[in-house]
């Protein structure tokens, strides 16, 4: 794989014209139309999350509005590989729901209810473990999975199997020594770890200018001797061709960078303002390319889907969102004699 | 039963394990080609291949989460910190990750990982070879701590550690590898974590105490019975999980109690046995706790004077004895 800018999106014309994303190689059309889905069931519920907290019933979010194309493009090829294992990080909730979780689980952890599946209402919302889908996010410190993922690597390696592991992280991850740590010892050992940077260039308020002094954070790839490219991650077609080619390369080779090109939709989390340090105008343009109308415009424009059954999609994801707010709702927060439970392994 | 050293006792149970269970394997600076800085891990890559002893890049935060990451996956790895002063780096995997594991993620996710550190003074090893730090994971829930003092003790617990299906911070006393030596069974054994050992059984005085300081309390407790002194010696074993049913019933029966450590005396592993026997055995004391422990300054120095003045040894701890038997 030769360092390469990855994009397939155009860019938009002088006349107005909007950005359009082309149709992928080897995907059906009920690919495309189940990740529309899947994209618009996770907006869905990230914007009524974003509500909920300002009503008082869920007391932290961080939104993946901006990121969901590279979140759903890269797990769109993991899903087709079959035999990939993920550890995102605290902005993947669109990644994360649309790797299988129910609506009602989705808001069941966010509210802090019993039955949230990823650690029964210890940690923030989505953050612990989700096996079933593949999925392991211990902790807030940022870089601190991607040595754990390396190591599950390893770990499959040992175990006789070919899983790649797909590890996730935002732009001020980029930061920290684990960092470097992680993918120095990937390399060494060629373990199948394909490190996904979503960089919507904040660290919270910290611009990219002061965390880094490259341009393109996939540059430092080569100093570990593997591939790095920088992906157009507004672009779920870019994002899935891109990740499919990394794992095949990953398999067979050893580590792969992708550093995919997100916009921040929205602030850090429900906690920030950030109002205080993005220049006016900046998230609107952003919003321009949002992920979620280029698709549905592709889908209708390519006569996958037509004007009213996108209107019937957004209708019953709708529908869901509102029944899964109100069980979670009405549903119970863990009884407090579980305190003590799980400190450690029996 | 042969007599063997710490160090050999400490190898032994990791070659046993690795054979016992493919998925045990070792990880840590210099731990391969060189058999680690102490040979504690000496032929086992050639035993068991490069890829189940593996000689990682020295950086400890990662030798620590590459570990953690295999854990999730099954694998039971040892990683080696070269020495306990070196483990910081690793620090936010072991207490920030490791111990959280299992509670945040409601019990999905295992840690079967043992964290091996060669720890504490005495060897002339200044501020960055000598220094305990086990009361730092004494007070983070999660995770077990293990003191052995002897080979046997050694052996069966690394046995059960690596066996365990949590993290286990296993904390070898450098002093103590080549210079205390002991029986070791040549057939299979282990040694329950959570299970304290008594040393010496005596009437008068109980003194508990791990690590090397554990020698150093029987040689008090030996001077003290030449003066009709009876000491009764506890040896923690582990630290978590701590063995209360045995401090207190040895303090119940002595009536007086000593804690002798070398780590800083201030919020250390004596003060919790020491609210520990306030708040169970009151009643039962007929004089002051007492703590012969480390002062607290940052680790014993390395000049032979200030490191003789910080360790606590044998005729301090002897002193500390007498003025509590007077009582």
């Amino acid at each position: 794989m030769p360092r390469k800018r990855t994009t397939t999106t155009q860019a938009d014309g002088a006349n107005g014209a909007r950005a359009k994303t082309r149709l992928p190689k080897g995907l059906k059309n009920s690919d495309l139309v189940d990740y529309y889905t899947r994209l618009v069931q996770a907006r869905s519920l990230d914007e009524r999350i974003w509500a909920l907290n300002r009503q008082g019933k869920v007391p932290i979010a961080a939104s993946s509005q901006g990121h969901e194309a590279a979140q759903l493009g890269s797990l769109l090829a993991a899903e087709k590989d079959g035999d990939c294992f993920l550890f995102p990080y605290y902005r993947d909730l669109a990644l994360k729901v649309a790797a299988g979780l129910t609506p009602v689980q989705t808001m069941m952890s966010f509210m802090g209810k019993a039955g949230d599946p990823y650690s029964n209402g210890r940690q923030f919302p989505l953050q612990g473990a989700d096996l079933p889908h593949k999925i392991i996010q211990i902790s807030n410190v940022v870089a601190a999975g991607l040595t754990q993922s390396v190591g599950y690597a390893l770990g499959c390696r040992m175990a006789g199997e070919k899983t790649v592991v797909l590890v996730y992280f935002g732009d001020g991850a980029t930061s920290q020594g684990e960092t470097h740590e992680a993918m120095n010892f990937a390399s060494i050992h060629k373990l199948p770890v394909i490190f996904i940077c979503e960089n919507n260039r904040y660290a919270i308020s910290t611009p990219k200018t002061s965390q880094m002094a490259i341009e393109e954070f996939a540059d430092r790839a080569s100093s570990y001797g593997f591939p790095g490219f920088t992906v157009d991650g507004m672009d779920l077609v870019a994002c899935y061709e891109a990740t499919r080619e990394a794992i095949i390369h990953a398999r067979s080779q050893g580590p792969v960078l992708l550093e995919m090109m997100v916009e921040r939709f929205m602030s850090h989390t429900t906690d920030d303002d950030d109002s205080r340090y993005r220049p006016e105008g900046e998230v609107e343009r952003a919003r321009e390319r949002d992920p979620v109308v280029t698709l549905a415009r592709t889908l209708i424009d390519e006569t996958i889907l037509t004007q009213k059954q996108v209107d019937e999609i957004a209708a019953a994801v709708l529908k869901a969102t509102d029944e899964a707010t109100d069980i979670a709702d009405a549903s119970s927060p863990p009884d407090e004699s579980g305190l003590h439970d799980m400190v450690y392994s029996p | 039963m042969a007599v063997k050293s710490v160090i050999e006792a400490v190898r032994e149970a990791i070659r046993e394990e690795m054979a016992r269970d493919p998925k045990v394997f070792v990880i840590g600076e210099d731990v391969g080609i060189r058999g680690g800085v102490f040979l504690a891990t000496l032929g086992l890559a050639e035993e068991f291949g490069y890829d189940r002893v593996i000689d990682a890049p020295l950086a400890e935060a990662s030798i620590m989460g590459i570990a953690l990451g295999a854990a999730f996956r099954g694998m039971r790895p040892i990683p080696e910190v070269q020495f306990s002063d070196f483990v910081w780096p690793s620090i936010n995997q072991l207490i920030g990750e490791a111990a959280r594991t299992c509670y945040g993620t409601n019990g999905a996710l295992q840690v079967p990982m043992v964290i091996r550190m060669p720890y504490g003074g005495g060897i002339r090893g200044g501020l960055f070879h000598s220094q305990n730090v086990e009361t730092h994971f004494f007070h983070t829930p999660g995770l077990k701590v293990v003191t052995p003092s002897t080979p046997y003790d050694a052996k069966g617990l690394l046995k059960s550690a690596i066996r365990d299906n949590n993290p286990v911070v296993f904390l070898e006393h450098k002093k103590t590898y080549r210079l205390v030596r002991g029986e070791v069974p040549d057939e299979e054994y282990t040694l329950p974590l959570g299970k304290a050992d008594i040393k010496r059984t005596g009437s008068h005085i109980t003194v508990v105490s791990y690590g090397l300081t554990l020698h150093y309390c029987l040689e008090a407790a030996e001077e003290l019975a030449g003066e009709g002194i009876d000491v009764e010696v506890v040896d923690l074993r582990t630290l978590t999980p701590l063995d209360t049913e045995t401090i207190l019933e040895s303090v119940k029966k002595t009536g007086k109690l000593a804690i002798v450590h070398e780590d800083n005396i201030t919020g250390g592993v004596g003060a919790e046995i020491a609210a520990l026997a306030a708040g169970q055995a009151f009643e039962y004391l007929d004089g002051p706790i007492m703590r012969v422990c480390g002062p607290d300054v940052p680790t014993m120095p390395f000049a032979q004077t200030l490191e003789d003045a910080y360790m606590p040894t044998a005729d301090k701890i002897a002193d500390g004895l007498r003025k509590l038997a007077a009582y």
